[in-house]
């Protein structure tokens, strides 16, 4: 038989389940592929046996009327994995074991999966090259001088080279999607509160939302369907009724509205970054659908916005890391105080520390009216340009970023346009909206490159109908060499 | 009841001063479990035993909000005469502490639950209005103890998490009398909406003092200092006494009050500087982003409302039309829930105002002395209607009564049986009296002479008599109308 790991989630799925593979031979798969592709850097921690081990369950008993029967999945270190080590790329929670499972985990587990290994991060999910890891930067299999996106590089590193058959990851200002359009692959940021936050290592809580990462659509739809789901633990997720989006794939989007910001069309974008934009229009109008431009007029103040409200919440949320009840301590410091100052001196990186200093400051009184306040403010208007947008028309078609992937070290000197990169992503999760990174091109070096819809509040069933339709008609095919190896 | 006129001013050399106190008071929700966890509130329980994951606040957990504390929170709100705020906010509190885990403690800030209200106090010089500010709900913090080692601090984060409702009170109270009795008052208010047990010692009602002080006369407030965290009213009386004259020294030598918050010293009866202004804490309060905005529905409120029990104030009307009683007597009946629902069974089989001068008198003393309260009374409240109906229909003295209470305290039995085991039962025929009273005054023939002769002093000693004879049992009233009666013939 062919290498099973470079097919999709759910070719694997029904070679399981008409037996042409087992899980442990499929889980043997993967540990081979992780085994061989440690210069990526993609993995914290691997749970090799105890993937064994619950394959041979499986395998002994195996339930094939689960959404992923036998499958072994790696997650983004910043969920909480029961018994297993849990960083969020940080070196304050080196030695962190956590002793309950994230919903979301559970969620998968729940439907057959189980744990391969923990992905690397961006420390605490702050960045967008993954080089603010703790654990070190990791590589893009695209190629070994690029970085693979952030937060969740891990993720879409691990996903690209078959490591994993598909993962999850957490977007708080693009974490899913741009890594996924650095990697070729795809990426959903659900609408808030569709997957429950609880047991995520939280970095902005107003804006952190898991989703799947995947190598395509259809895989997508069967990640999102096993991970999301109402929890009473969570006061912000959606009580709501559980879709099948899987089964509901329709590729048929004849009479569908797509606007087409004019906004997303930025200074010094790459001519290829437009092309490919361009390239996305026609094939949607091909299949039927009517392209309507439209304005969304605050898009450009969504990034400062989005840059005070995230490390104001941040600075909240990382207060309670002081080495007292979990996580690193550090062994100077001659008094309590002296303890806390050092712990988190020596606990956190850089950037961290920036974003906890910025949303210290951006909550102080006498600067709150002025940064957090008015931040909100425009965070209100910018939902509204989308809500009056989503009046006319179905989504909205963007790239996702305004490059692709970048050099490894190009940007860690200058954090602005480290955070530029976000551009397109962040005011999808100030807005509270789902959105889909797709693979759609590659640039003249032949690197990937994405296209983003943008759908209403719970919208993921269309704009995976589009994405869907789209993969079809598009014709990119992922093609990565696998030099690591 | 004649009315006294509000007098508490501390004087200077030079002027004379009224103090304006304010308060915070924390009470301690009355919840099964915290504001928002799942654990215990139970008190006394082992240091962290009553600790979950969100009261520690490990990576990723999340706070979900107590139904229970919210009711618990309207009620007292509308108990306060106070308006209910259909939408109100959970804010982060930030500040950096041992016993504060998540490093901020979620409070209302911009928009609390409850709003402006009152509350109505007796004082002897009349009824006086308390203006509520807010109520707000908030998690109170851990407990570090400073006492247990020599170079360790120790967290117990039992409490962590609990809720709490801030009770913000206009700045209208005027001397440390005036705070016993709204201290007193929430906290029976509280208890009767059984929202809060009220217990100080427990530490379930502790307050905040804001104290200035001003010339008699002046309307515009003095700078004020606040007293963190008085845990009983004889403290918080002390504090205000202490802080005021502090106040009124710096006043009188020309010196400045600076606004900050101080400590008070219970070994040594003063209030120091904790922290000024300038040092005070910035919080950085912001909307916690894991709690939605609560909205209220209306029903909900209107819902609680109906199910309110009736409250001191109305109870206190309901006694002085009901039963006849004297206002100082209804209050005092109505103070607590349980004494009122005492007062009210008894008042059903006896007489109502004999019943009330009984209860107030011999039984609060027996209680007192022991230390009970009176759900802990040796004596039910059907035997003791029992003993006032003896009382009322002659049927005992009120001597032999105390000493059919006395009994009663000890045996528990019901009066009738000790009456009548013991012969205590009062010599109320008439006929018998006067053979008794006959026979007295023939032994004592030269008294009878001195008496008649004027010297009417001698009418008690007739009287101590007959007592002696019956073994205290002779009706007194009779037995005077008798005696006067065979003396003048």
């Amino acid at each position: 038989m062919a290498d099973i790991t470079n097919q999709s989630l759910n070719e694997i799925i029904e070679n399981v389940k008409t037996k042409k593979v087992s899980s442990t031979d499929l889980t043997k798969a993967y540990i081979k592929n992780i085994e061989s592709a440690k210069k990526l850097n993609a993995f914290v921690s691997t749970t090799f046996d105890q993937a064994l081990d619950k394959a041979k369950q499986f395998d002994s008993k195996p339930n094939f009327d689960q959404l992923l029967p036998g499958i072994p999945l790696a997650v983004k270190d910043l969920f909480c994995t029961e018994n297993t080590k849990t960083t969020a790329g940080s070196n304050i929670l080196n030695n962190f074991i956590p002793s309950y499972e994230s919903t979301v985990t559970k969620n998968l587990w729940d439907n057959g999966s189980f744990l391969l290994g923990k992905l690397n991060c961006d420390e605490f999910a702050m960045g967008s090259s993954n080089e603010t890891s703790h654990y070190g930067n990791v590589i893009n299999p695209v190629g070994d001088q690029l970085v693979p996106g952030g937060s969740s590089g891990g993720s879409s590193s691990a996903l690209a080279a078959d490591l994993t058959p598909a993962t999850i990851g957490t977007d708080t200002g693009g974490s899913i999607r741009q890594p996924a359009s650095f990697t070729g692959t795809v990426g959903l940021k659900p609408t808030y509160g569709l997957c429950s936050r609880w047991g995520i290592v939280a970095f902005a809580s107003s804006l952190d939302q898991a989703g799947p990462m995947t190598k395509t659509i259809k895989d997508c739809a069967i990640m999102l369907e096993s991970m999301s789901g109402f929890d009473e633990k969570d006061s912000t997720s959606i009580n709501k009724k559980k879709e099948q989006y899987s089964k509901n794939l329709k590729d048929n989007i004849k009479g569908l509205k797509i606007g087409i910001p004019k906004e997303y069309r930025v200074d010094n974008m790459p001519k290829e970054v437009d092309e490919l934009w361009e390239k996305g229009k026609k094939i949607l109008k091909d299949l039927g659908a009517q392209l309507i431009d439209i304005s969304l007029p605050h898009t450009k103040y969504a990034l400062p916005t989005y840059y005070i409200v995230a490390p104001a919440e941040a600075s909240s949320n990382l207060a309670r890391y002081d080495g007292v009840r979990y996580g690193y301590r550090s062994k100077q410091g001659k008094d309590l105080i002296e303890m806390y100052e050092k712990t988190r001196s020596e606990g956190f990186g850089d950037e961290v520390k920036r974003r906890i200093l910025i949303g210290t400051y951006v909550l102080s009184s006498g600067y709150y009216d002025a940064y957090y306040l008015k931040a909100q403010k425009v965070r209100q208007l910018i939902k509204k340009d989308f809500d009056d947008s989503f009046k006319k028309i179905d989504a909205i078609l963007t790239p996702s970023t305004p490059s692709s992937a970048f050099k490894i070290g190009e940007k860690t000197n200058d954090p602005v346009s480290m955070y530029l990169n976000d551009i397109f992503t962040v005011p999808v999760n100030l807005a509270g909206i789902p959105a889909l990174s797709l693979p759609a091109g590659v640039d003249n070096q032949g690197h990937p490159l994405g296209l983003q819809l943008i759908g209403k509040a719970l919208d993921e069933q269309k704009i995976l109908n589009i994405g869907y339709a789209f993969e079809k008609n598009c014709g990119f095919k992922n093609e990565i060499k696998k030099w690591w190896s | 009841m004649s009315k006294e006129k509000f007098d508490y001013f501390i004087k200077g050399e030079k002027e004379k001063y009224e103090v304006v106190i304010g308060l915070e008071v924390h009470a301690q929700v009355l919840s099964k479990s915290k504001l928002f966890s799942g654990s215990s509130t139970k008190f006394g329980a082992d240091p962290n035993n009553q600790v979950s994951l969100i009261d520690s606040a490990f990576p990723g957990m999340l706070p979900v909000i107590n139904e229970e504390c919210i009711k618990q929170a309207v009620r007292t709100g509308l108990g306060l005469n106070a308006k209910i705020n259909n939408y109100s906010v959970f804010d982060r509190k930030n500040y950096f502490y041992a016993d504060l885990p998540q490093g901020y403690q979620i409070s209302q800030y911009k928009n609390p639950i409850v709003g402006e209200g009152k509350v109505l106090l007796d004082m002897p010089y009349g009824s006086k209005e308390i203006g509520i500010e807010r109520l707000h709900l908030e998690q109170d913090a851990g407990k570090s103890i400073h006492d247990m080692d020599p170079s360790n601090t120790y967290v117990d984060l039992n409490r962590s998490g609990i809720a709490l409702m801030e009770i913000v009170s206009k700045p209208d109270l005027r001397s440390p009398d005036e705070v016993n009795a709204y201290i007193k008052k929430l906290r029976s208010i509280m208890r009767y909406l059984g929202t809060c047990d009220g217990n100080m010692q427990e530490g379930s009602l502790r307050a905040d003092v804001n104290v200035s002080v001003r010339k008699e006369g002046d309307k515009n407030f003095g700078t004020r200092c606040e007293i963190k965290n008085v845990n009983s009213i004889k403290f918080m009386q002390m504090a205000i006494e202490y802080e005021a004259a502090r106040q009124v020294e710096l006043i009188e030598n020309g010196k400045k009050i600076d606004q900050e918050t101080r400590l008070f010293d219970t070994k040594k009866n003063e209030t120091r500087s904790m922290r000024s202004k300038e040092d005070a804490h910035d919080y950085r309060y912001f909307p916690d982003p894991d709690l939605l905005p609560l909205k209220l529905e209306q029903k909900l409120i209107d819902d609680l409302k109906k199910s309110l029990p009736e409250l001191p104030d109305k109870k206190k009307e309901r006694f002085v039309k009901e039963y006849g009683l004297n206002a100082y007597e209804a209050n005092v009946l109505v103070s607590e829930k349980e004494i009122s629902d005492y007062y009210e069974e008894v008042a059903k089989l006896s007489d109502k105002k004999l019943a009330a001068t009984w209860m107030m008198g011999d039984l609060f003393a027996m209680l007192n002395d022991r230390g009970l309260d009176i759900s802990k009374s040796p004596i039910s409240a059907k035997h003791f209607a029992e003993l006032v109906q003896a009382i009322k229909s002659g049927e005992i003295s009120g001597r032999i009564a105390k000493e059919v209470f006395e009994i009663m305290v000890e045996s528990g039995d019901n009066p009738k049986k000790i009456i009548e085991s013991k012969g205590m039962k009062q010599q109320s025929d008439p006929k018998e009296l006067e053979k008794m009273i006959n026979e007295i005054l023939s032994k004592n023939k030269d008294k009878v002479d001195q008496y008649k002769a004027g010297k009417e002093k001698l009418f008690g000693f007739f009287v101590g008599q007959v007592m002696k004879l019956s073994g205290g049992k002779a009706n007194p009233q009779l037995t005077n109308e008798i005696l006067k009666k065979l003396l003048k013939g």
